[in-house]
């Protein structure tokens, strides 16, 4: 059935998908009326439907508005399910790419138009500096102990062995590092995928890009957060010692699933419940897989600090302003019905976004909120906003992660052809670096959204505020 | 019945990835055919030179697990072993797949590959004969 068969509009940017079939509870959707359109016919309504088929599910099937077609669950998908209810985890709910995020670093001790001027320059020692696209692994080579040490400790073991200082942790979600990890599930295929990968990029749609703020919604937040005129955002995650955690748990949950007799509306979502053994392998190793990515980006920041300060003088510092996970599952408390309930609650492709008061915000940020950090395509921009305690009301305190795509990878590539994506970046004012010209060619900013209609839907909606905009000039691309 | 000629391969649009097909008279060749697909979402296999064997077994509870734990079992050993491949051999007995796949390491300046593939995933997964007795096996690969 065409899901916009049976679609009912709550708000102005609120849809719910009632109650039918194998459904335990409805879906809802956050979107304007124009993103709705373009969505009414798409598959991953369905999805929205399929994850509110799963056992202890609490409250809704939610979806953010840059919401669009992924594996069982619909990227932009949240939801949360109760362990005590027989409430399942499941790899479909977080992704391959486990804890892909974003970190911001605020960029001082060197004038914007200082950097803007040496874009080129800067650009490619960056690429050179961090590895990035296929093939390419990093100049750190990890022995097994030592992967598990990083699955452990996450950005933690990075800045103990000296790639950063422990202020960076402070403004990490979970403090850079998932304490529940466990390293001993993750097979030994994902130990070598990874063994050389820690400091790389990766390729698709992660990238390295240095930005100037471009308008400011809330200049004292902004001043309260550190960001200044120039801003660094890296997006990468967990690399192949991820993306191996993630194939070798489909199939154990696939068994799973049957063993516990979940019936599946989709293969993918194959899921174990919360307390089993297999749920429990699977919290603890993409824990570790979790902190791969925490590490990964720490390292991606020293990389960022050495090249600037080579560049720019000893002066030039990059502070961390935030990092958060995009793809994860994680164990929180919320209030349901007038009760704390403890849950575990699944990010696939969707950030969290705890509002003021929140113990888990960052002593700095508490009066604030938790910064999320919504990243755009390569030739437009990004923002900077802060949870709401709405966003805690209504969806287990979590806000939309990026832009969205437009245009499949194909189609990219076709609008590209003929094209100088290099040159038309340059017209723009941006120095484009990139591992893979074909890989440009898929990310060009016309293959995506615009993330400007995203961020208005959440923030109308009341799950984030807006803090600034900000303006890529020179961008690194797997 | 009609003869197809020879196996070949095509990827398809999927929201944020890409899908493999292939296509071939028998099923091993359609796994081969989705295989080759999969390279040409990172390069073109034409750019590959099969000059190093890797021998590659997996198992699947029917046919369409089947070619997953095939496309996953290459992009573990693509991944391992920092290679391409551009040939492939698939025999199929009961629920087992043993075959080899040919390749050589990646070179970024020759290869200039596109996206890394992460996974094969259950989204578009099918494997079937169709109504001319071709076969067809497919599946959407997250990159």
């Amino acid at each position: 059935m065409s899901p916009s068969r049976n679609l009912k509009r709550v708000s102005d940017t609120l849809w719910e998908l009632p109650r039918q079939g194998a459904m335990r509870v409805p879906g809802r959707v956050y979107a304007s009326e124009e993103l709705m359109a373009e969505l009414r016919d798409d598959p991953s309504l369905d999805q929205v439907r399929n994850v509110a088929t799963l056992p202890g599910i609490v409250g809704y099937s939610l979806a953010m508005p840059d919401i669009h077609w992924g594996y069982g669950f619909p990227i932009g998908g949240v939801a949360a399910f109760d362990p005590e209810d027989g409430g399942v985890i499941s790899p479909g709910g977080v992704g391959f790419d486990i804890n892909c995020g974003v970190r911001l670093l605020a960029v001082t001790g060197v004038k914007e138009k200082k950097v803007r001027e040496h874009r080129g320059e800067l650009g490619r020692a960056l690429l050179e500096a961090v590895p990035a696209g296929t093939g390419r692994g990093g100049p750190l080579k990890l022995k097994a102990h030592e992967l598990d040490q990083v699955g452990r400790g996450g950005a933690r073991w990075a800045v103990e062995r000296g790639f950063g200082g422990p202020e960076d942790l402070l403004h990490c979600e979970e403090g850079g590092c998932a304490a529940w990890a466990d390293p001993e599930p993750v097979s030994a295929d994902a130990r070598i995928r990874g063994y050389d990968q820690l400091g790389t990029l990766g390729s698709g749609n992660h990238f390295l890009e240095v930005q100037a703020v471009e308008e400011l919604y809330d200049a004292e937040a902004a001043a309260r957060l550190g960001i200044d005129a120039i801003t660094v955002l890296i997006h990468t995650g967990s690399r192949g010692f991820g993306h191996q955690v993630c194939d070798d748990f489909l199939e154990t949950m696939q068994k799973a699933s049957k063993a516990y007799g979940i019936e599946l509306a989709d293969r993918q979502l194959c899921a174990a419940p919360f307390l089993s053994p297999e749920g429990q392998a699977y919290f603890g190793a993409m824990g570790a897989a979790m902190n791969f990515a925490f590490a990964n980006r720490q390292l991606v920041t020293h990389r960022v600090r050495e090249v600037l300060a080579r560049m720019f003088g000893e002066r030039a510092e990059a502070r961390v302003v935030y990092d958060v996970c995009h793809n994860i599952a994680k164990r929180e408390t919320h209030a349901v019905g007038g009760r704390e309930r403890e849950l575990v609650v699944h990010r696939k492709g969707a950030t969290r976004a705890f509002g003021p008061g929140h113990p888990m915000v960052p002593e700095a940020y508490r009066a604030l909120g938790q910064p999320v950090l919504v990243p755009g395509d390569m030739g437009r921009y990004s923002y900077v906003l802060l949870g709401t305690a709405r966003a805690g009301a209504e969806t287990f305190g979590s806000c939309c992660h990026g832009a969205g795509r437009r245009l499949s990878r194909n189609k990219a590539r076709a609008a590209a052809r003929g094209r100088n994506i290099k040159k038309e970046m340059a017209a723009r004012g941006v120095s484009l670096q990139a591992a893979s010209l074909r890989g440009a060619e898929e990310e060009i900013s016309d293959a995506y959204k615009d993330v400007a209609d995203v961020v208005d839907v959440v923030v109308r909606a009341g799950l984030a505020r807006p803090v600034a905009r900000l303006r890529p000039f020179a961008v690194v691309k797997g | 019945m009609a003869t197809h000629a020879t196996p070949r391969w095509e990827t398809f649009s999927h929201g944020a990835d890409i899908g493999v097909r292939g296509f071939g008279p028998t099923r091993e060749q359609a796994f081969e055919a989705a295989a080759l697909a999969l390279t040409g979402v990172i390069t073109d296999p034409a750019q590959v030179r099969p000059s190093q064997r890797v021998e590659i077994a997996c198992a699947g509870a029917d046919e369409e697990l089947l070619l997953y734990a095939w496309l996953n079992a290459l992009i573990t050993q693509m991944a391992l072993r920092g290679m391409l491949f551009s040939r492939f051999e698939v025999s199929i007995a009961a629920d087992a797949l043993t075959g080899a796949a040919w390749g050589e390491p990646i070179d970024v300046a020759r290869h200039r590959p596109a996206v890394e593939a992460k996974g094969a995933t259950f989204t578009e997964l099918r494997v079937r004969p169709g109504a001319d007795g071709e076969w067809v096996a497919q599946c959407v690969i997250d990159v």
